[in-house]
């Protein structure tokens, strides 16, 4: 009785569209390319605002051409990906036992979920 | 098996990762909407205070950070099998934005 | 009728799998490991695949149904429409037929060393664990070992040594266990670069368990647990840790 065992191969095309979770999951990893992005483009306004009030309004006006509107509704829909994403896992790293019960799922991932929202809505109304 | 130093970078990867999960939505935002509080006077109000310069830098590395971790995942993911290089490239280019980032809030 | 497209090798013959369509009688109550049974007994005796309960508990029957991982005992025929596929677990080597080659698993799971290694030296009387320890890693041990995760892990795929869900969420288990001493050495293994840290937490794993063991948040705990340890390490090395 000999023994040849056979090796799949495997390649990223392959494993990817396997199923749908894998796409969701680099979908999810993909989102840091836009946060990245968009941090760098932030980087480049700080640099605007260190020059000064015309460098600054310049900026501004940079933001609001087409293209940049168009990736900022793209980098806010990824990056609320990633937000929606992390949330939902975060009860599965830190999970809280209080006696022989563990605090449910939804009410980790729902606290982070009133914090965002309350964070969010205390920016915005300080901004305003 | 020896311990892995991946907590390095792991650590500022998780703390970026939830800082980006809670700030960067909204920031976003703001710079989509432009309300008042993103003027000049009130943007260069913040970098120049010594706390809001340290706030800008940190959001900014750790958001930096953590998409970099993530790049490099992804790269390896997609078959790119230089993990080392790949690694190295990244965090680098993270550290020298942030750098860069540094030294304009020193500028204001 | 309802027809099954078996992968097929053999390695003194075949220079590569290849797939044979059987068909079988359907029935409502049925298991894609009843269908397997019925090919062997009625249809093609060479066909080779592991099983034993039949119900879920020992984990011999795990394969890829239709490319996904599951147990085949408790994949339900009427659940499937059309032809069904079903091919040896993903990321192990074919042996023949439905057989893979489990040598790795096998050897990783004991690198963790899943066992309970004394706290102390073993006095007289039971071990005495209150129900909220034993809910502190219960859900851990539920682990059947039917490496269903192992091929559903695309990082398990690219990366051969990386250790996988099972041993890091067993080696968990049992770090969790009150009773346990264990924690120190094997950190040497999950907390090395082959363990928890080439996982990138796609959470695939989790989804085709079919005991809920969750694998993929132990890991993730076990990532945060060694991160924490390993900056206390380096930053307050004069710190003991007792765990």
């Amino acid at each position: 009785m000999s023994r040849r065992p056979y090796v799949r191969p495997i390649s990223a095309r392959e494993w990817i569209f396997r199923h749908p979770r894998y796409v969701r999951y680099m979908v999810r990893e993909f989102s840091c390319l836009f946060i990245a992005g968009w941090t760098l483009l932030m980087v480049w306004g700080l640099k605007q605002l260190a020059d000064g009030p015309a460098a600054w309004a310049a900026f501004l006006e940079l933001l609001k051409t087409p293209a940049s509107v168009a990736f900022h509704g793209v980098t806010l829909a990824f990056a609320a990906y990633h937000s929606v994403t992390w949330f939902n896992l975060t009860p599965k790293a830190l999970p809280l036992q209080v006696g022989e019960r563990f605090v449910p799922d939804w009410v980790i991932a729902g606290a982070h979920y009133a914090a965002w929202a309350a964070l969010s809505l205390i920016i915005l109304v300080w901004t305003l | 098996m020896a311990r892995s130093n991946k907590p390095i970078v792991w650590g500022p990867f998780a703390a970026g990762g939830t800082l980006t999960a809670f700030l960067t939505p909204v920031l976003v935002l703001l710079m989509l909407l432009q309300p008042s509080g993103v003027s000049y006077e009130s943007m260069h109000a913040l970098a120049a205070h010594w706390a809001g310069k340290m706030v800008l830098a940190a959001v900014i590395f750790l958001s930096l950070w953590s998409a970099a971790h993530r790049m490099r995942i992804t790269a390896y993911d997609l078959g790119l099998r230089a993990d080392a290089l790949v690694a190295a490239l990244l965090y680098a280019a993270t550290l020298a934005c942030t750098g860069a980032a540094i030294y304009h809030l020193l500028r204001i | 009728m309802i027809q099954l497209e078996v992968l097929r090798y053999n390695p003194e013959t075949d220079q590569e799998p290849r797939f044979q369509r059987y068909e079988v009688p359907f029935r409502d109550d049925w298991v894609v490991l009843d269908a397997l049974n019925h090919v062997k007994e009625e249809l093609d005796p060479t066909l080779s695949y592991r099983w034993s309960c039949h119900m879920a508990v020992c984990g011999s029957c795990g394969m890829m149904i239709n490319g996904e991982p599951k147990l085949a005992c408790k994949a339900f025929l009427r659940d499937y429409p059309g032809v069904i596929r079903v091919e040896p677990l993903r990321h192990f080597p074919v042996e023949r037929d439905l057989v893979t080659v489990i040598d790795d698993f096998v050897a990783k799971l004991a690198r963790v060393k899943p066992w309970l290694v004394p706290k102390e030296a073993p006095g007289t009387g039971e071990y005495r664990q209150t129900p909220a320890q034993l809910k502190r890693y219960k859900q851990f041990s539920l682990c059947i070992n039917c490496m269903l995760c192992y091929a559903a892990c695309p990082e398990y795929g690219l990366i051969p040594e990386y250790l996988g869900p099972a041993a890091i969420a067993l080696a968990h288990r049992w770090n969790r266990d009150s009773r346990d001493g264990g924690r120190e050495s094997r950190q040497e293994e999950i907390a090395a670069k082959e363990g928890a840290w080439e996982c990138t937490f796609v959470g695939a794993c989790s989804d085709v368990c079919p005991e809920h063991v969750d694998p993929a948040g132990a890991i993730q705990q076990v990532k945060i647990e060694s991160t924490i340890d390993w900056y206390q390490a380096h930053l307050t090395p004069w710190l003991k840790n007792e765990k």
